[in-house]
């Protein structure tokens, strides 16, 4: 049997009395695309930053490519995040840097790359999400289309085995949506493999092998796109796909 | 108006008194502007970033020397160390004072500036595989020092004016050399106009050497637009 590049088992994480993430198990093989669907606050975004640590789990165990993250360790972390690329909602680029050097200076301070090689994996990276003639741009200088491109460019030049993207095209406008998904299909295509969060339904069960429905912090219901959308099990998860394909399913 | 003899006093006397005092006076601040800043970024990072027990601490220290007044200071670096047999000269015991102090005020400046770097630039470099510490340098400092530079400028000008504090514990500097040559020729009215014009200079090329810095800094697309 395969073993999965990433497997999660028992993920959990309270704030206080309230349970944002309950016991969320989850396997990955390569080349998969799962997408997390489910409304605000079914902890999404808490499973996904639980998944690299960016939230520190109560509970749970992750493995990659077979191997246990002993997240405790600063250095195994740090070189876990490495493998684990992630886009975020409001792309978090880094502000004082241009689209060339917020792709660059991972190579250079984590990885320390030299200045030529680094530049010319950068430009290629840029190049490859369409960016190469804004590299001198800044964040500020950017559409939030372009921004999230540079976001998921400066992710890939880390070489990444697993990306998370949570809600990447959320925050931008309807007409910048699809040059974001154009960018994360040809990943899809090049068999990346991929968890993310998503409302854009459509556009997800096309490229997904794999959709989990999450609500109050569980996992409620995960299967194949068309089971999920057209015949879920739990009726929770059937009225919200019929909302969202109702919202969403338009738009590729 | 000046008369000759006026004039003569002023050039003969007054004035190499006065020059000597301002580079003693410039002696004085610049060290202290350059240890004071680092102390001031030291400490405001561990205060937003520190573990808890160096936090506390330059939390403490942010409050004792933001607390005490200056001259108070100065009195225990120049005469209260001698009781514990340390001995500082004049000149050591007033950068001492001043960075110390002046670090206490940058740290605020810097903290505030520190907090305000939105969390995902940190998420964002740390899901890189940055480590905290590298993140801190590589990516949250080189933007919360660009704004932290109003306040630390601000904190740079104050220091040019309480280096004025040093005569007190004998280090004779510009205002140091003022009381003694106006006590001399009571004239204190005259003498310390031109020691007030001296510290607005020295305040006023502060601030033109600011501003460039922080021109040359701004991060573009962040323009203040002067619409």
């Amino acid at each position: 049997m395969e073993t999965p590049i990433l497997r999660i088992e028992n993920l959990s994480k309270r704030y206080g009395e309230r349970d944002v993430l309950k016991e969320a198990s989850l396997e990955v093989k390569k080349g998969d695309l799962k997408i997390l669907i489910g409304p605000s606050g079914a902890g999404k975004s808490t499973l996904l930053q639980c998944i690299n640590f960016l939230v520190r789990p109560d509970e749970g165990r992750v493995w990659l490519n077979g191997r246990e993250v002993r997240w405790a360790h600063k250095r195994d972390l740090c070189a876990y995040r490495q493998k684990v690329g992630m886009i975020f909602q409001d792309f978090n680029l880094f502000d004082h840097l241009n689209a060339l050097e917020n792709v660059r200076i991972g190579l250079v301070r984590v990885r320390w790359m030299g200045k030529a090689e680094s530049r010319e994996r950068a430009v290629m990276e840029l190049e490859r999400v369409g960016l190469k003639e804004h590299m001198e741009k800044y964040p500020a200088q950017l559409s939030g289309g372009q921004k999230q491109r540079v976001s998921i460019a400066r992710a890939l030049a880390m070489d990444p085995e697993v990306m998370l993207l949570d809600e990447p095209t959320s925050a931008l406008d309807p007409e910048l949506i699809g040059e974001v998904h154009a960018v994360i299909r040809d990943l899809g295509n090049r068999g990346m493999t991929m968890i993310m969060a998503t409302h854009q339904i459509g556009f997800a069960s096309s490229l997904a092998s794999e959709i989990i429905f999450m609500e109050e912090g569980r996992i409620v219901e995960q299967g194949p796109p068309t089971k999920i959308l057209r015949d879920a099990r739990n009726a929770r998860t059937r009225e919200f796909c019929s909302k969202i394909t109702e919202l969403y399913g338009e738009t590729c | 108006m000046l008369t000759m003899d006026a004039w003569q006093y002023i050039q003969g006397e007054v004035a190499p008194a006065l020059l000597k005092g301002f580079w003693m006076s410039l002696g004085l601040i610049i060290p202290s502007a350059f240890f004071g800043l680092l102390i001031g970024i030291a400490v405001g990072v561990l205060r937003i970033y520190g573990p808890p027990f160096a936090k506390a601490l330059a939390n403490a220290y942010a409050s004792l020397f933001r607390g005490i007044p200056l001259v108070v200071q100065l009195f225990i670096w120049y005469f209260g160390l001698p009781y514990i047999k340390v001995y500082l000269s004049p000149f050591t015991a007033s950068v001492l004072g001043f960075s110390l102090c002046s670090g206490a005020y940058h740290s605020e400046y810097v903290r505030g500036a520190l907090l305000s770097i939105k969390r995902g630039q940190m998420l964002a470099a740390q899901s890189l595989g940055f480590s905290t510490a590298r993140a801190i340098f590589s990516i949250i400092l080189p933007q919360a020092l660009r704004r932290a530079i109003p306040g630390c400028g601000n904190e740079l000008i104050y220091l040019i004016k309480y280096s004025s504090l040093a005569y007190m514990i004998t280090c004779i500097e510009l205002t140091g050399q003022a009381k003694i040559v106006a006590s001399n020729s009571f004239k204190y009215t005259e003498t310390f106009l031109i020691v007030g014009a001296c510290y607005l200079a020295m305040t006023s090329v502060a601030s033109l050497i600011l501003a460039r810095i922080e021109v040359h800094l701004r991060i573009p697309g962040f323009e203040h637009r002067r619409t």
